[in-house]
């Protein structure tokens, strides 16, 4: 589809490059907390995303999908390591630079009712950008929102509401109207539609999906619903404790998962093409995720890992391709 | 759904109205249901319709003012519930109805131990001992699988996980050995493995003790692999129900179709090319302007000129199979 696609823009631009990121919080010492714990919440993460692609991130909670999100939309300090859009080097960028920067790189959050602003018109929620980055002239940005208006689905007379007067997958389209306002070539989705019901989630899936093809975006798609994460993506990362354990195209990864914590993930969502006999034999996991905090030396998966040995426990497992490009971190397979 | 021996749990022709600044909203509008010992029934359908509403309403929790239970009924055992007074209604939950709600840590006192949360039931409904009482919250504590039993019992509801907050919530919950529990969303709140922890032990308990379980999701997956029966709410009425064998390979109802279709569901083997989600289009219409017709007829893309004229009654088009639409009783009648 790269190849075959025409764009508004050049293809290079959105390609996204991540390299060996890290986020640590804590640790340091200060009046309340006398030598905070230090949390490795992503610790070494490193990936690609050509242009006009969707690279998907799941996990659970606490496997640090959304701080590498918010990492690479430089919401969080970057502890380590190096992010990359087009050929600009976003983790190196400061103060205005940054801020000019930003509108190459948008957000869209899990809640949209927690996400914009209930004082705000819907229209003077997405032409904030506009306004702040200077973008069109002044007199110009009314008919530039009523057009992103309908961009998203929404109609151009709906400007002038609030966001109570919205449902919650409106909401949303507001929120993609203004991440799309600054034009941007990467957008970040953090469990875009989570909050929404599920027949509305088809809605802003279809949504993104045609905008994608249409304005050539790159997505980051963070989610823990594997069933959506497997339509949208093109690309999906595994992470677990800060750390990718599996990389793969779509393809391969849920036909030939190969790490024990992918497959426990995928054996672990119900299917509307199962049934209560079949639920007995399917590979479980015992406990809950370990804390980030006191992390124990080798694969962070092996205390929870049905099949670990002796050697899981001393070293860790590095992330390795195996053959076209699929990347799994684990000694065993 | 059986003849032959009475539900444990029967809701009929229940009507729950909401004064709400826009008039009345009905909430649910004539719910009829049946439970029998030792199944599982699943409810699904968007926010909105009433499928929690159900719950509490069963449990005598519908919040009055400004909702009422205009009508109906619902019996447990052959006692009616609906206008019991307060004190008989107290002996009942907890006793013979259990409930789990959604958020484990909101539905548990910050201030308390589990283990004395757990004891508190017992005491009230089996007048037992407080050292009697601990006992059996320790000893459900192991049944719902929480390792070191006796000193999580010690534990306050921050000092859990989330997984640990929900088995605490189900161990509360089946601490009297209720007949019927009733499980609302019991793992949105939770990650996709510890979700099929807790949906094994659901599972596992319930063929243990034969205890029958409403489960209220959105997850048609979740209702695929646990219930035995289903029913699809749509804006406060049933639009199917029947077995999950029969609702979910063969979906009469243009919302139940439309529910399993628009999911994303995760497949073993993904095809290579990608089609466009089927949608659902529109919202959920609001409860207070709800025509005569079909509550979904401006949403489906099957509806005729009598489905927005008439509202459809939920009538057999299949074998231990109901749906409320006009188009598929037709079909069946033809």
């Amino acid at each position: 589809m790269t190849d075959a696609t025409p764009s508004t823009k050049s293809r290079a631009s959105g390609a996204l490059t991540v390299e060996d990121l890290k986020v640590h919080f804590g640790g340091s010492r200060t009046l309340f907390a006398k030598g905070a714990a230090l949390v490795h919440a992503v610790d070494g993460v490193s990936f690609s995303v050509p242009a006009g692609k969707t690279f998907g991130v799941v996990g659970e909670s606490g496997s640090g999908k959304t701080t590498t999100a918010l990492a690479i939309m430089r919401l969080v300090p970057i502890t380590h390591g190096r992010v990359i859009l087009g050929d600009t080097a976003i983790s190196d960028l400061e103060k205005e630079e940054l801020r000019a920067a930003r509108r190459r790189f948008q957000i869209i959050f899990q809640d949209p009712y927690s996400s914009l602003d209930p004082r705000k018109r819907a229209g003077a929620v997405v032409r904030e950008p506009l306004d702040l980055m200077q973008i069109g002239k002044p007199a110009e940005r009314d008919g530039m929102v009523a057009e992103l208006f309908g961009q998203v689905g929404l109609r151009p007379e709906q400007r002038a509401l609030f966001p109570h007067q919205f449902s919650g997958g409106q909401r949303q389209r507001i929120g993609l109207a203004r991440a799309l306002s600054t034009r941007p070539d990467l957008i970040v989705c953090d469990e875009p539609v989570s909050a929404l019901d599920v027949a509305i989630q088809a809605q802003i899936l279809n949504l993104m999906a045609k905008l994608q093809r249409e304005l050539g975006l790159t997505y980051l798609f963070i989610s823990h619903d594997l069933g959506v994460v497997q339509h949208i993506c093109d690309q999906i990362a595994v992470m677990y404790l800060g750390q990718i354990v599996e990389q793969a195209d779509r393809i391969s990864l849920f036909t030939n998962p190969r790490h024990p914590y992918t497959k426990a993930l995928l054996a672990a969502v119900p299917t509307v093409h199962g049934n209560k006999r079949d639920r007995r034999s399917r590979m479980r996991l015992k406990g809950d995720p370990p804390s980030p905090i006191n992390l124990p030396p080798g694969c962070r998966f092996a205390s929870r890992c049905p099949m670990a040995e002796a050697r899981c426990r001393e070293a860790s497992p590095p992330l390795e391709d195996r053959g076209g490009g699929h990347r799994v971190s684990c000694f065993l397979v | 759904m059986a003849v032959a021996t009475d539900p444990l749990l029967s809701v009929k022709d229940i009507v729950v109205d909401f004064k709400t600044r826009y008039g009345i909203a009905r909430v649910l509008d004539h719910v009829t249901l049946d439970v029998n010992s030792g199944e599982i029934l699943g409810i699904v359908g968007e926010s909105g319709c009433g499928k929690s509403m159900t719950a509490l309403s069963i449990m005598g929790l519908v919040p009055d003012p400004p909702g009422k239970v205009t009508s109906g009924s619902i019996k447990i055992g052959g006692m009616e519930l609906v206008g019991m007074q307060l004190d008989s209604l107290r002996q009942i939950r907890g006793k013979d109805i259990g409930m789990i709600f959604q958020e484990p840590m909101t539905s548990l006192n910050p201030v308390f131990t589990v283990g004395e949360q757990i004891a508190e039931s017992v005491r009230l409904h089996e007048n037992a001992s407080p050292k009697a009482a601990m006992d059996r919250a320790v000893e459900m504590l192991k049944a719902v699988d929480i390792p070191e039993a006796e000193r999580r019992a010690r534990a306050y509801p921050h000092q859990l996980s989330g997984g640990m907050r929900q088995r605490v919530m189900i161990a509360m919950a089946l601490a009297c050995r209720p007949k019927v529990l009733i499980a609302d969303e019991p793992t949105t709140a939770l990650d996709a493995t510890v979700q099929a922890q807790i949906f094994d032990l659901l599972q596992d308990l319930q063929e243990e003790t034969g205890t029958a379980i409403i489960l209220i999701t959105h997850d048609m997956g979740a209702i695929a692999e646990l219930a035995d029966a289903v029913a699809v709410m749509y804006a406060g009425r049933v639009v199917e129900k029947g077995t999950v064998d029969a609702v979910l390979s063969a979906p009469q109802h243009p919302y139940t179709k439309g529910l399993i279709t628009c999911v994303p569901h995760l497949e073993p083997d993904p095809p290579v090319e990608r089609h466009e989600l089927m949608e659902i289009p529109g919202v959920v219409p609001a409860l207070t302007e709800l025509g005569k017709g079909c509550a979904f007829a401006p949403r489906c893309g099957e509806a005729t000129e009598k489905c927005s004229v008439e509202e459809p009654q939920l009538l057999a088009t299949g074998d231990k199979h109901l749906t409320a639409c006009w188009v598929a009783q037709q079909e069946r009648a033809q």
